[in-house]
């Protein structure tokens, strides 16, 4: 059987169930050679075949061009979009090749694609509306142009697998294409429910996984023109500090070097990618630009700034603590003189640190301007807006900007031209330079300059009942986020606090928004990460003062909760949660919503008596609705698993005198492969009418697990991160 | 200053200074490009290539220590995703984002040479120098694994 022919049925999804060693417990193959590709360079989109509507071509021997206008920065986008226009249009998987689709276009012709902007774990969940009605549209034109040609209505004509049929008549899509593409339907049709999918909710594997074991996928880091030159930057390490003086004469004397430039910010232009003060030494290779930066000498103006560290932050969120917040949620009576008449309270201080994205590719950009057209490669993920934001740097028409959307390497909600200087960086050095510049942050450049995931200092308390349930829950959170970000507000600081389900009567909620200098921004799965690992944990501080089983207490607390009940059946059900184990041995649970998916895990550890902490399995199950690629919604699990363990176990950027201390992988650690537990996925999919993200809701729940984890191996309980940190010795 | 480089058997005349690190000569000079920059300071290992069969960091390699050595990138492996390495990452669907997996099929494929059927250990120990942010590593281990099965069939 192949995918092609798979049809997946509700009960088969239910089932749906990756093993720990990747392999599908369902009964279809990943197809291999017989599938769909990314076209040979699906940066540059082909010109061939004919455009049923902007999303796709067809060409004379049959094959489909699938233009997906989002970005492909490892959550597969690429193969996402494909699927959902081929599953309407009901062509052969191995007929579709995919591009990246043309942003000037869009920009420029209405914005057809709607949204291009790639985040917040949005693209299947919140798109595929519109995403798979441009199939069925195409679909149902070819079918009004084959229905005018053989004289008969539209609703006899069938199509299927690239073929229209109507009694003994019969045509391929090729042969009609031309007709169809100026056909205008009375009524745009509806998209097919999931009991209907052929393709959706079938394993696939991803398009963009061959051009990304040879070397040949093209990312913005790897653009080179002709004329071109390279920039290495450094702006001021303080955020917004000036610069006040530096002497370049030894840098501007170093071979290959073209010039040097200073940045300034522009009064009242003091959004995340605009520029701050900073110099940059353009030379004729990326390693002369940077030697001869480092021979700089440099003045800078850090201000008051200067002097903020995690000791003043954590200073101020003790003193914090100590005031009434805003109150983000209350439910039920006064809850804080419930807790202070109680004489079964538990209570608990935690903390996160600043974190960065570090993505492996580091932020760069490549302009061409001239005076014609102006080109731009940048890793951003939202390739419209990078556009937008060289035309405003430039003043120039968007008529006469070209995005040119290539693979990014990593992303997580920190990228690009919308979230950094870097576009502008470029665009401004190539027009002053009248020549194509390349600008590359080094990996300092790159955890100095990024908008960072704020830190978190949290103050919890909680009255307990005759059954040893909460009656009363208090929460007070300080959060430092910066105090321009718009986008990264209150919101999002109360994330998985405010927004827990469990079933406590009387409940208040509190927060403190202290502005700080550090720009902040969002992070894969922003809010849930930090405040899950508090809740969850406290969670389990709760239960087990009031006599509960970490699991049952959970249970219980969402009953009547359906996304929630389903997710923490089939969590007992396939972890096996036990707390009957021999010491230096546990297992942990926890449960966090995020971005519209329920994810519960448990985590099985062992830590020696000395400390030494080996997490042996991660067991996930994820309730997001619907899933339309188990194959690769099980490798996002892994992922986001991975990605917030990595800052829960080491990770924590260091603030001193107003800037971070540690700018590289040898002081900033993240995981590596001998960290990795065996990680396996799970679904208990609702399918009622809902649809959560995939790309993030993996992570929250999983530190918090192995933090529980850890408490019942040692006594011990990790209140803060990085874990690395704490003594985890027992006796 | 000219120095002869011999990458993926072919021959290149390279003008830089000695001190260069072999990753900004294959990429802004050579321009293959598969070889990617991360960190500069050989921490993360999407730098990595081979010299003389050895995984090493090219980011912190000076020029002048690779003259006369065979130096192959990700590009020399194979010229058509047939290096047992790139077949078992196809098989395993190992990429995400895909920027760190140059290196760590570089390493992957200098483990497999010299450690045919690699333990566990084996594998963390070798591959630990090659970060991956997208959280690609239960795919790298068992893609290793069967790496190590298609070379035995081979």
């Amino acid at each position: 059987m192949t995918v092609m022919d798979t049809h997946i049925s509700r009960r088969t999804l239910m089932r749906a169930m990756l093993g720990a060693g990747g392999g599908l417990a369902l009964g279809f193959h990943i197809p291999g050679a017989a599938a769909a590709v990314v076209a040979p360079k699906p940066w540059t989109t082909p010109t061939e075949g004919v455009e049923i509507n902007a999303w796709l071509t067809i060409d004379a021997a049959g094959k489909v061009t699938i233009r997906v206008p989002h970005t492909e920065q490892g959550q597969g986008a690429l193969t996402s979009v494909s699927m959902m226009v081929a599953e309407e249009l009901d062509v052969p998987w191995k007929s579709v090749q995919a591009v990246f689709a043309d942003m000037n276009r869009h920009v420029n012709q209405g914005g057809e694609y709607i949204v291009t902007s790639t985040h917040g774990s949005q693209l299947v969940r919140m798109q595929h509306p519109h995403i798979m009605r441009a199939g069925a549209s195409a679909r149902e034109r070819l079918k009004q142009a084959a229905a005018e040609a053989w004289g008969v209505d539209r609703s006899a004509v069938t199509a299927r697998q690239g073929t229209l049929s109507a009694g003994n008549r019969s045509g391929s899509y090729a042969e009609f294409a031309t007709a169809a593409a100026a056909v205008t339907l009375d009524r745009e049709p509806g998209i097919k429910p999931p009991d209907q999918w052929w393709l959706l909710g079938t394993a696939v594997a991803r398009l963009d996984v061959p051009v990304k074991v040879n070397g040949s996928a093209h990312y913005a880091i790897d653009t080179r023109l002709p004329g071109m030159v390279y920039a290495a930057v450094k702006s001021c390490p303080v955020p917004w500090g000036r610069l006040a003086g530096y002497d370049a004469g030894e840098a501007r004397n170093r071979p290959g070097v073209v010039d040097v430039v200073e940045f300034r910010a522009v009064p009242g232009r003091t959004g995340p990618n605009h520029l701050q003060d900073g110099i940059a030494v353009v030379a004729d290779s990326w390693y002369r630009a940077r030697s001869a930066l480092d021979l700089i000498t440099v003045e800078w103006d850090f201000g008051t700034d200067g002097g903020v560290s995690d000791e003043t932050q954590a200073a101020e969120a003790r003193r914090l603590w100590e005031e009434p917040g805003q109150v983000s949620h209350e439910e039920g009576d006064d809850t804080l003189a419930m807790i202070a008449a109680s004489a079964r309270v538990v209570s608990a201080e935690y903390h996160r640190p600043y974190e960065t994205h570090a993505r492996m590719e580091p932020i760069n950009a490549t302009v061409s301007v001239t005076g014609e057209r102006v080109d731009v490669w940048s890793p951003t993920q939202n390739q419209a807006s990078a556009l937008e934001i060289v035309a405003d740097e430039l003043g120039r028409d968007t008529r006469d900007v070209f995005v040119h959307t290539v693979f990014i390497g990593g992303a997580f909600g920190g990228n690009g031209g919308g979230n950094t200087a870097v576009t502008r960086q470029a665009a401004m050095l190539s027009r002053q330079l009248g020549r194509p510049v390349k600008v590359i942050w080094s990996r300092e450049e790159d955890i100095a300059q990024d908008k960072q995931r704020p830190p978190h200092y949290t103050r919890l308390s909680a009255a307990l009942g005759e059954n040893g349930l909460p009656e009363a829950f208090f929460s007070r959170a300080v959060w430092f986020a910066y105090q321009g970000a718009s986008s990264h507000g209150p919101a999002t600081a109360d994330y998985a606090i405010g927004t827990m389900p469990y079933r406590v009567p009387n409940r208040r909620h509190e927060r403190h928004n202290p502005a700080a200098h550090i720009p902040t921004t969002t992070h894969r799965a922003p809010g849930a990460n930090q405040n899950g690992f508090i809740i969850e944990q406290f969670v389990d501080e709760m239960a087990l003062a009031g006599g509960w089983d970490p699991l049952e207490w959970r249970l219980e607390m969402t009953k009547g909760m359906e996304p929630w009940q389903r997710v923490l059946i089939k969590l007992k059900e396939v972890s096996g949660f036990t707390t009957d184990l021999p010491r230096g041995e546990g297992m942990g649970v926890a449960v966090v919503e995020d971005h519209g998916s329920y994810c519960g895990a448990c985590a099985t550890v062992t830590v020696s008596r000395g400390g030494e902490l080996r997490i042996e399995k991660i067991v996930l199950v994820m309730n997001s609705g619907y899933i339309i690629n188990p194959l690769n919604a099980a490798e996002q699990m892994e992922g986001a698993a991975c990605w917030e363990l990595s800052h829960a176990l080491n990770g924590g950027l260091q603030l001193r005198d107003g800037q971070f201390a540690n700018l590289n992988f040898d002081s900033y650690n993240l995981m590596r492969i001998d960290q990795m537990p065996a990680v396996e996925c799970h679904f208990a999919l609702s399918q009622d009418g809902w649809w959560g993200g995939v790309a993030e809701p993996g992570g929250p729940p999983v530190p918090p697990a192995v933090a529980n984890a850890i408490f019942f191996a040692t006594g011990k309980r990790a209140r803060s991160t990085p874990i690395s940190r704490h003594d985890l010795s027992w006796s | 200053m000219t120095l002869t480089l011999t990458v993926n058997g072919a021959t290149y005349e390279v003008d830089a200074e000695p001190e260069t690190p072999l990753l900004w000569v294959l990429r802004d000079s050579i321009g293959l490009t598969g070889t990617k920059f991360g960190c500069g300071v050989a921490q993360c290992g999407v730098c990595t290539v081979h010299v003389d069969g050895e995984a090493v960091r090219s980011c912190a390699l000076p020029l002048d220590s690779v003259v006369g050595t065979q130096i192959t990138t990700i590009e020399g492996l194979s010229g058509d995703n047939s290096h047992p390495v790139q077949r078992a990452w196809i098989e395993h669907a190992v990429p995400q984002c895909g920027y760190c997996q140059s290196g760590q099929i570089m390493s992957a494929a200098a483990l497999l040479r010299q450690t045919p059927d690699p333990t566990d250990d084996d594998i963390d120990a070798a591959m630990a120098g090659n970060l991956c942010r997208c959280g690609t590593y239960p795919r790298i281990r068992q893609a290793i694994r069967r790496a190590a099965e298609l070379m035995e069939d081979a």
